[in-house]
């Protein structure tokens, strides 16, 4: 299948700042793709220059087969701007009617894309009445609109509470499944980590790391941390026996290695039987291999 | 079209909510109606219905109020969009930027046809129920509330050149008002110090008719004098002018608009969101 969004080397300069440096994407259809970087990294550039609300200055961008911002992409994809905002003056319902009219829709099924982002209580009240979380909402509702091919989704969870967001998420599984392609950025890893295809980790402009979780997580060969509690009384003799374990204030040893050495370290750790009362063993976390691509820069 | 009327009609509401329509609406209806009062005193025989004579002051009236009304109205449409952060969304829809300022021009100008058609409308029942034989004047009247709309397009279309211009709402406000002084307010004196100073000579016969046409406002008054025959009841600069003949000034208000839309539409085209 063809890709629904190709970009190569795309460079993006502000004056002096460079704000993307010869960014290459792929995305298929019914991929959910998370970006990721941190403050200034480039996120929401990217996503203005896929629409095709700001131009760049070398590389090349197709989305759906077409130059972004031309009227054939712009009728396949949908787009929720970081900061989402609307006339505070017309209500949710008469907003998405516009809007729905504006992508030759009906604009009868207002009310019902309304309810599936849970306004249906609010959809006659002024937009300008609405809570953060509320006006998010009537920008994600918006994005539902027609059967885009592509989403993207600056910070889309921003201002939703943790049922929203799970319920966020489940919604874009569903359009994932029926085949939309799905760009999105966040500051939120936890919840990226369950519920994207792929990682992208954009650092200062340039993309630092591509590929699922798990890829990323080989490749940054982060150590594994361990700590153990020792038996009372075996202080002293797990400390002779694990030299490059440091004891902490509580009474904990603790000590770090390869993803190699973990098992070998292991069962020395079992070996020493009724000495160690209790160990754990603490993986990488998301924030680990987050830090580790994106800090390799200097930054 | 239907995508332009989609912006239309949001965008006729949000004025229904600002109360623009109602502070327009009421402004012509509320000036008309004094200008009809004080021209309703005998004048002595100027030879027209009241009808004609209600349709000349309304026309001095609005020379100066229908740019006013289109300007405050349009200056906030596209800097009011990007100040809210709302325009690279709409950007991101299947609509052309041109169709966007069409929607919000088609929602304007009904406003300002509801505003002049009732204000114009109130003040001629005043003269037709004064007057019984004003109905003469019909015609006038329906010339100067179709001109009159179109004076307001051409504004229209200048203020949202000014508000894609500045981006800022502030910004927009201050040069709207600029451009009604100058374009409304001074350059009138201007001309009025040009026939003094030349004192009636070749500067004034040759140069005048030309300067009165370039600009739409004055434009405007003349095609409605002229086409009234009531010259003679204004009088001042438009006396010295009487003789542009009416099509000029016709093709004049027509061109406008026009003029005003492009203008429009090439600064639009010119703001990344
Ligand atoms: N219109 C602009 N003019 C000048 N510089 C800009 C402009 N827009 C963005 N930049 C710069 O480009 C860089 C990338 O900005 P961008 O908004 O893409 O970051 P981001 O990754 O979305 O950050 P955040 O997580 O804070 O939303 C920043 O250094 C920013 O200052
Ligand atoms: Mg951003």
């Amino acid at each position: 299948m063809t890709s629904t969004l190709k970009i190569s080397a795309l460079t993006k300069r502000f004056g002096p700042v460079e704000a993307l440096r010869e960014v290459s994407l792929d995305l298929a259809p019914g991929m959910r793709a998370a970006l990721l970087g941190h403050n200034g990294a480039g996120k929401s550039t990217m996503m203005k220059i896929i629409l095709g609300l700001i131009p760049f200055d070398a590389g090349g961008v197709q989305v759906c087969g077409a130059a972004p911002g031309s009227p054939q992409a712009r009728a396949r994809v949908a787009y929720l701007p970081e900061n989402v905002a609307f006339h505070p003056a017309l209500t949710g319902e008469e907003q998405i009617r516009q809007y729905l009219s504006l992508r030759g829709e009906n604009p009868r099924q207002a009310p019902d894309l309304l309810a599936r982002v849970g306004l249906a209580d609010a959809r006659a009240r002024r937009i300008g009445t609405y809570s953060k979380g509320m006006r998010q909402r009537v920008g994600l509702a918006q994005t539902l609109i027609g059967r885009p091919q592509l989403l993207v989704l600056d910070e889309p969870t921003s201002g939703l509470d943790p049922v929203s967001r799970r319920d966020f998420y489940e919604l874009l599984d569903g359009l994932a499944a029926d085949g939309a392609s799905i760009l999105l950025s966040s500051h939120v890893l936890t919840e990226v980590e369950a519920r994207t295809d792929r990682i992208l980790i954009l650092s200062g402009g340039r993309l630092v790391a591509e590929g699922t979780l798990p890829d990323l997580r080989a490749r940054a060969a982060l150590p594994v941390a361990l700590t153990i509690r020792p038996a009372a009384g075996a202080d002293a003799a797990l400390a002779t026996a694990l030299p490059q374990a440091a004891r902490g204030p509580d009474g904990l040893l603790r000590l770090t290695c390869t993803q190699d050495e973990k098992l070998p370290l292991l069962a020395r750790i079992t070996a020493l039987g009724g000495q160690v009362a209790d160990l754990d063993v603490i993986p990488p976390s998301l924030e680990d291999i987050y830090s580790h691509f994106s800090k390799r820069d200097g930054q | 079209m239907s995508r332009i009327l989609a912006i239309a009609g949001a965008e006729f509401r949000i004025a229904l909510r600002n109360r623009w329509v109602a502070i327009a609406t009421l402004m012509m209806v509320l000036f008309a109606l004094v200008l009809a009062a004080a021209g309703a005193a005998p004048t002595g025989d100027i030879g027209a219905d009241r009808l004609s004579v209600t349709v000349a002051s309304l026309t001095s009236l609005s020379v100066y109020l229908v740019p006013l009304l289109a300007l405050l109205m349009s200056f906030d449409a596209l800097a009011g969009e990007v100040e809210r952060g709302t325009l690279p969304l709409l950007l991101t829809y299947p609509i052309s930027r041109l169709q966007i300022l069409l929607g919000k021009l088609i929602a304007h100008l009904a406003i300002l046809a509801l505003a002049c058609g009732l204000g114009y409308g109130a003040a001629a029942g005043l003269a037709l129920w004064s007057d019984p034989g004003a109905l003469a004047g019909l015609a006038s009247l329906w010339r100067l509330v179709w001109s009159s709309v179109v004076l307001g397009a051409t504004f229209l279309g200048a203020g949202y050149a000014l508000s894609a211009l500045s981006r800022r709402p502030s910004g927009a406000a201050g040069l709207a008002i600029g451009l009604w002084l100058g374009v409304v307010v001074l350059y009138d004196l201007a001309l009025l110090a040009l026939i003094v100073s030349d004192g009636g000579g070749a500067l004034t016969t040759r140069a005048l008719p030309v300067a009165l046409l370039a600009n739409p406002a004055d434009a405007f008054r003349l095609f409605n004098l002229a086409a009234a025959e009531a010259v003679a009841a204004a009088g001042g600069i438009n006396s010295a002018a009487g003789a542009i003949p009416l099509w000029q000034s016709a093709a004049s208000i027509l061109l406008w608009p026009l003029a005003g839309i492009l203008l429009a539409w090439a600064a639009f085209r010119k703001v990344t969101p």
